[in-house]
């Protein structure tokens, strides 16, 4: 059998078990509770570790350890910001959030503002962040699987990317929440395993000795002792430290304002759980971080910081490359079956990432666009789950067309955009809701549209989209107009989400807004009133 | 229009609002988690800044081809592994009993 036979079958199988779940999760959707938060009925070890299946994406498995492979330390900055930011999430907003919604983002504004314009508003940004992170991962998925498919580009790779977009639409209009979830806890297991098993074996080529495998890291890589230290890729300018300072913020404050990560703390029953739940992603997504450092710096010690990128330009092979030299290398029978693993694993967590994309544009667009906003709230459950499901499937049709056309860009960007997205426009007014009195709806609009229109704004007129090659190509490099210096636009647009929050509140009088606050604050602190599980 | 709720919840949401334990919840909850936040955020600021103005400091050797700018990252880890453990033992005792006694309240007033 070749490998290519190998890592197909090994597709397949994750294929049927999470086809073969998903259908075994639709017995019970009927309701909305089932269909938006699988009944509410999940365990915080199992919702921890759908939280950690929805998170760590491709980007965080396959792009940190890349990235670790070809610039040494300044990837590892990556996976700290990743990390810390659940310190927001658990502290801040995971409890509150769960005992004052019921379904999406919008539910807590709703609760105490005028719904129509906040939920229009918090749908919005739901859809475009989660629109920017699907097109990331889909257009990622084409050029991975022809990569360690190893063959001609072209037809294969729309034909990676329908079938992803069908899967992935089948996850969700099918399985709802609750096949969704099982399909991010199967890809959490298998992403952990995987990792683990990789990572166990490239330590034991050193005798478990980290400092020596820095070392034969920082003489494989080219860059010597440097390769350890910060600044090979954000060091060169005053700008570019900026621009991580900027990158940085992004992340540790866009986690917490991730749609389909909030979404998740409403799949449990209560907010205690949600508790444990950040607590097991925490544990699983910080030991999860620990190894991509042992795979990124792993893989430039065993393979080369070159080799890597002979093969990929980002890196993005770094993982898969090393499981195939600790098994045994190329040739061997060890190592095609620990590459066929690690790719099938690699397969797993796109799928996983993309149906909870999927579903949260999905609940948003039915339950806050249609059910609250144009039909406002007079529609039965089964009527509401019904458009669901056919929001799914558009958005899904809509996310495979886009990414066919994306195919050939270079739009790993799109990352970073929804993670400064969700720290701009929805973490202000999610924070303000819940710890300010005095906020109201046109603070909260003024949050999100304001961090919204402005990171995409600053990002277009940003070096990644136009003008000179700064380290990747843009996506229009005949053309130039990148008046933003930053690639990253956290730096201003955070702040700015912050200020037209307390701006918009200031400038307006809403007694409404500010007379049912006690009743949100008493909501969202003891859990009086919030949803309960349904059996 | 927010949402609407009847006039009993109502009233019992401003009742609890009111009340000593409630304001004795809020205020520890506050006591952990503002406080908190600025250290964990402020940690990783420094780090971040640390990473990109202090490069030589960052370089230094502590042991083999270990260097201070890793040992500084592997405890941005161990803090937010502490902070976590911290904050659940925190809530665990001091918030979780004060809010089962409001909720019950809450539940035994609207007849739930």
């Amino acid at each position: 059998m070749s490998d290519q036979t190998l890592t197909i079958v090994l597709f397949l199988v994750v294929v049927a078990i999470t086809v073969g779940i998903t259908i075994w999760a639709s017995r019970e959707t009927a309701t909305t509770a089932d269909y938006y938060a699988g009944g509410r009925q999940f365990s915080g070890f199992q919702n921890g570790l759908a939280v950690s299946g929805d998170y760590m994406s491709a980007a965080s498995f396959l792009g940190i350890s890349g990235l670790i492979s070809q610039v040494g330390y300044d990837g590892f900055l990556y996976s700290i910001g990743f990390l810390v930011a659940w310190l927001v999430a658990l502290l801040l907003v995971a409890e509150l959030l769960r005992n004052s919604g019921r379904y999406t983002m919008a539910d807590q504004l709703a609760y105490r503002m005028r719904q129509r314009s906040v939920r229009t508003a918090a749908s919005v940004s739901t859809v475009a962040v989660s629109i920017f992170y699907l097109l990331a991962q889909m257009v990622g998925a084409g050029t991975l699987v022809v990569l360690l498919l190893d063959v001609d580009e072209g037809l294969l790779k729309n034909l990676v990317i329908a079938g992803v977009g069908a899967l992935m639409i089948f996850y969700v209009t099918v399985g709802g929440m609750k096949g969704t979830t099982w399909v991010q806890i199967v890809k959490a297991v298998l992403l952990m395993s995987g990792t683990a098993l990789v990572t166990v074996l490239a330590l034991a080529e050193f005798g478990f000795n980290i400092s020596e495998m820095l070392g034969q890291a920082a003489e494989q890589s080219g860059s010597g002792a440097a390769f350890l230290e910060p600044g090979l890729a954000y060091g060169a300018t005053t700008t570019a430290k900026i621009d991580f300072i900027s990158l940085a913020l992004a992340l540790v404050l866009g986690t917490a304002g991730l749609p389909h990560i909030l979404i998740r703390f409403y799949t449990v029953p209560t907010a205690r759980v949600a508790r444990t739940s950040v607590q097991w992603a925490i544990t699983l997504i910080g030991i999860f971080y620990l190894m991509t450092l042992v795979l990124g710096f792993g893989a430039a010690a065993l393979v080369g910081t070159e080799q890597i990128a002979s093969v990929d330009p980002a890196g993005n092979l770094a993982s898969p490359l090393l499981a195939e030299a600790v098994g045994g290398g190329e040739g061997t029978t060890g190592g095609a079956v620990l590459l066929a693993l690690i790719a099938a694993v690699a397969f797993a967590t796109i799928l996983a990432v993309v149906a909870g994309l999927t579903l949260t544009s999905a609940s948003s667009v039915a339950h806050d666009l249609y059910a609250n906003v144009f039909r406002k709230g007079r529609m039965s459950e089964s009527d509401e789950v019904r458009v669901a499901r056919i929001a799914a499937f558009v958005i899904g049709a809509v996310a495979i067309g886009l990414s066919i056309l994306a195919q050939d860009q270079n739009i790993a960007f799109l990352v970073a955009l929804a993670f400064a997205v969700a720290a701009s426009a929805n973490l202000p007014s999610l924070l303000y809701n819940l710890f300010w009195r005095r906020f109201n709806t046109r603070g909260a609009t003024w949050a999100i549209y304001g961090g919204l229109v402005s990171c995409v704004g600053l990002v277009i007129f940003s070096p990644v989209v136009s003008g000179p090659v700064v380290t990747t190509p843009p996506l229009f490099p005949d053309y130039d107009w990148s008046y933003f210096p930053l690639s990253n636009p956290g730096i201003v647009s955070i702040p700015l989400g912050f200020f037209l929050g307390w701006l918009g509140t200031v400038t307006s009088r809403e007694p409404e807004a500010q007379e049912r606050y006690p009743e949100l604050e008493v909501r969202s602190l003891t859990g009086a009133g919030a949803e309960g599980a349904h059996h | 229009m927010a949402e609407d709720i009847s006039t009993t919840k109502h009233e019992t949401y401003l009742r609890i609002h009111g009340s000593d334990e409630f304001v004795e919840l809020r205020r520890r909850f506050r006591a952990f988690v503002l406080p908190f936040t600025i250290a964990f955020m402020s940690w990783y600021l420094l780090y971040v800044l640390m990473s990109s103005f202090a490069v030589d400091f960052m370089s230094t050797r502590v042991v083999g081809n270990i260097n201070v700018g890793l040992v500084f990252g592997l405890l941005q880890f161990a803090s937010t592994f502490l902070i976590a453990a911290a904050y659940s033992k925190y809530a665990n005792s001091k918030l979780d009993p004060l809010a089962d006694a409001l909720l019950a309240d809450y539940d035994k007033e609207t007849g739930r």
